[in-house]
């Protein structure tokens, strides 16, 4: 890939995570949800790779099964050397503290009957990795971090708003340290002008941590702005992985470029100009996907060739994956 | 002036909580002229839904309660109409698409049979009549199959499809105004192009005026002739469209833009982020609602709140301050 000499965090092989699905008196298994269907991917430690698709696309549940949040049908998942499907109990729990995950809805994902205290301090508690006075202080210093007055510490998460929901997610997922954060549409609940204050916290904590992300939103424009690498995820499989600056100038798969053709840009001149590729259709259902490759139904340039085969996804340009048979 | 659809003058309107009483829209006044699209643009709570349903008389009263103002559609005071005559304009006169397809379609009735009671209640048509009509809405809005697909129930539809119909359920019966909050703002970015597309067709075709509601200022920047910003219940910016792109004069707006990253963006710089929160208003604001986020904020802010004042042709801003200076605009 383009940087040889960064070191790859975490390893993604061949993951599939498929959804059984059950049905009459004998809940039977009659098929499969396949929410993610073999994907690869490697995260260098210090970025932040930007994983973007459609609702269904897969993009959440990669998130998940990667944290052992479910567990994958196939595939393996190395992360710091270890293949995080085979650890069990105690092995599993220590490398939890290593990955955290940041939640899209900052309304469901604290605790109402909680204080803040207690929602950031729980994981240090949990992990027992610090008692007592000490919790206290953490908290505090954490709140601080993420720019929230520490003297908020005793309030419950109603009192605040959106944003500052978000900031207590975001110290809690701090507060064990971690070296892997995986985002998942952290800011899609906030408003505009929010959703840049927390981004922008983002950043810093990155900085400050050397933390790696792994960004998983629908908005291209916000993931072109935070990530180094960028995946485009359709119908469970990852379409083209790439450098985010070449993903943006030069698409190559279909999809990518049709889904970078239909963000609105907030410029009436630049709007009017550019050419766009409006898909018709909608995204078929994963419990039965399309054979060969699972863009064919709505690709504006699909051939017999896409029917019969699964398309590859392979290296076409250094650090340059791409899952087209169409692409040279 | 026969060219101006909707003349809507110092609209309050106000909703009594357990907290007190919350000022939502607090002296509104825009226009709307024939063929026209107006965007108007606004974070949550802003009050740009409350004002659009205020009025159309849609806000629950009480709590909700409509203060002062006027609504002239065709010079006739839509809130000063019976509840019967209203009835008539809404969905009649004046069509309406909500943000989430789902709740808005009534999920034991069949598409079909949704599509034709408009079109018997308002315009007066023969079951036969309706059903005809029906089929040819849901093509139009690009539906396939349509005559089939008008027997199926609204969770056999895919979002975009459903909100497809509630476009077509708008447009049954010919109205002079499409009023959309939100439209696309639950719709994946493939499906919102499809969507946002077919309404400038559609617009086109039948020549309507249209408010369109968002928070997105990309989608504006494509689909609006002029666009107004709202904040803390005002109008705080008024321009057309490509002056407010490249003028933005309100620290809001400014700060607004500022704030989103753009798919054409060159270098990687962090975002210009607008410090705090929207207010809630229990009282009606009597300084600048912006000013405890503003960076321009000089004393006058704070006691006084600004009226809109043209700064260029048809661009209004209710600001004290001259952002382009920094100094007090004179």
């Amino acid at each position: 890939m383009s940087n040889n000499n960064a070191e790859i965090l975490l390893k993604v092989e061949d993951l599939k995570m498929h959804f059984p699905i059950y049905r009459g008196v004998f809940q039977r298994q009659v098929g499969a949800v396949r929410a993610v269907d073999g994907i690869s991917f490697d995260v260098y430690r210090g970025e932040t790779l930007g994983l973007v698709g459609e609702s269904g696309c897969g993009k959440s549940t990669t998130g998940r099964t990667i944290l052992q949040l479910y567990k994958p049908t196939d595939g393996q998942i190395h992360f710091e050397g270890a293949d995080l499907v085979t650890l069990h109990g105690e092995e599993m729990r220590r490398m939890r503290r290593k990955m955290q995950m940041i939640f899209q809805d900052p309304y469901a994902s604290l605790n109402p009957r909680m204080t803040v205290e207690q929602i950031v301090g729980e994981p240090l508690m949990v992990h027992n990795v610090a008692t007592g006075k000490e919790i206290e202080e953490r908290v505090k210093h954490l709140l601080e971090l993420v720019g929230l007055n520490p003297a908020f510490s005793t309030r419950y998460p109603h009192e605040f708003s959106g944003g500052q929901r978000q900031r207590v997610g975001v110290a809690r997922a701090l507060a064990l340290q971690p070296s892997f954060i995986i985002c998942d549409e952290p800011i899609s609940a906030l408003d505009v002008s929010i959703q840049a204050q927390v981004v922008n916290l983002l950043e810093e904590l990155q900085e400050q941590f050397n933390l790696t992300y792994l960004f998983i939103a629908h908005d291209l424009s916000m993931v072109r702005h935070i990530s180094k690498r960028v995946a485009v995820m359709y119908l469970g499989v990852i379409v083209e992985l790439t450098d985010r600056d070449e993903l943006y100038s030069s698409p190559l798969h279909p999809y990518t470029q049709a889904l970078l053709s239909a963000v609105p840009i907030p410029d009436p001149l630049l709007d009017a100009q550019r050419k766009r590729t409006i898909l018709e259709g909608d995204v078929p259902s994963p419990a039965n996907p399309p054979s060969g490759c699972r863009f064919r139904t709505r690709c504006p340039i699909a051939q017999s060739l896409c029917a019969e085969s699964r398309p590859e996804f392979r290296e076409v340009k250094p650090g340059h994956f791409v899952a087209c048979h169409l692409v040279k | 002036m026969p060219d101006l659809l909707l003349d809507v003058q110092g609209l309050e309107t106000t909703f009594k909580t357990p907290d007190g009483v919350v000022h939502a829209v607090n002296g509104v006044s825009f226009t709307l002229k024939e063929g026209e699209t107006l965007g108007v643009v606004g974070e949550s709570g802003c009050g740009k839904s409350v004002t659009m349903h205020s009025m159309l008389r849609l806000i629950p009263t009480p709590p909700g309660k409509i203060v002062a103002g006027k609504a002239l559609f065709f010079g006739q005071d839509l809130l000063k109409m019976t509840t019967e005559e209203i009835r008539h304009v809404r969905g009649g006169q004046i069509g309406m698409i909500f943000q989430d397809p789902m709740t808005s379609l009534n999920p034991v009735l069949t598409i079909g049979k949704q599509l034709e009671e408009p079109l018997m209640l308002h315009v007066g048509m023969s079951k036969k009549q309706a059903q005809e009509r029906a089929a040819e809405l849901l093509a139009m809005v690009g539906i396939p199959n349509a005559k089939d697909r008008l027997k199926d129930y609204p969770h056999q539809y895919s979002g975009g499809m459903r909100q497809r119909v509630m476009i077509a359920m708008a447009l049954s019966c010919s109205p002079q105004i499409l009023i959309a909050d939100e439209p696309t703002t639950a719709l994946d970015v493939t499906i919102q192009a499809q969507i946002t597309d077919l309404v400038k067709r559609l617009r086109d075709e039948i020549g309507m005026s249209i408010i369109w509601i968002t928070h997105d200022l990309g989608v504006v920047a494509g689909l609006a002739h002029r666009v107004v910003v709202m904040y803390g219940g005002f109008i705080i910016e008024e321009s057309p469209v490509k002056e407010l792109y490249a003028n933005p004069t309100h620290p809001y707006t400014i700060g607004l833009l500022g704030s989103l990253p753009r798919v054409d963006e060159k270098e990687r710089s962090r975002l210009f982020s607008i410090e705090g929160a929207p207010p809630v208003l229990y009282n009606k604001p009597t300084a600048c609602p912006f000013a405890p986020r503003c960076k321009w904020a000089m004393e006058r802010c704070w006691n006084e709140n600004p009226m809109l004042e043209p700064v260029a042709p048809e661009h209004r801003v209710a600001c004290w301050v001259d952002t382009k200076t920094g100094r007090p605009r004179s």
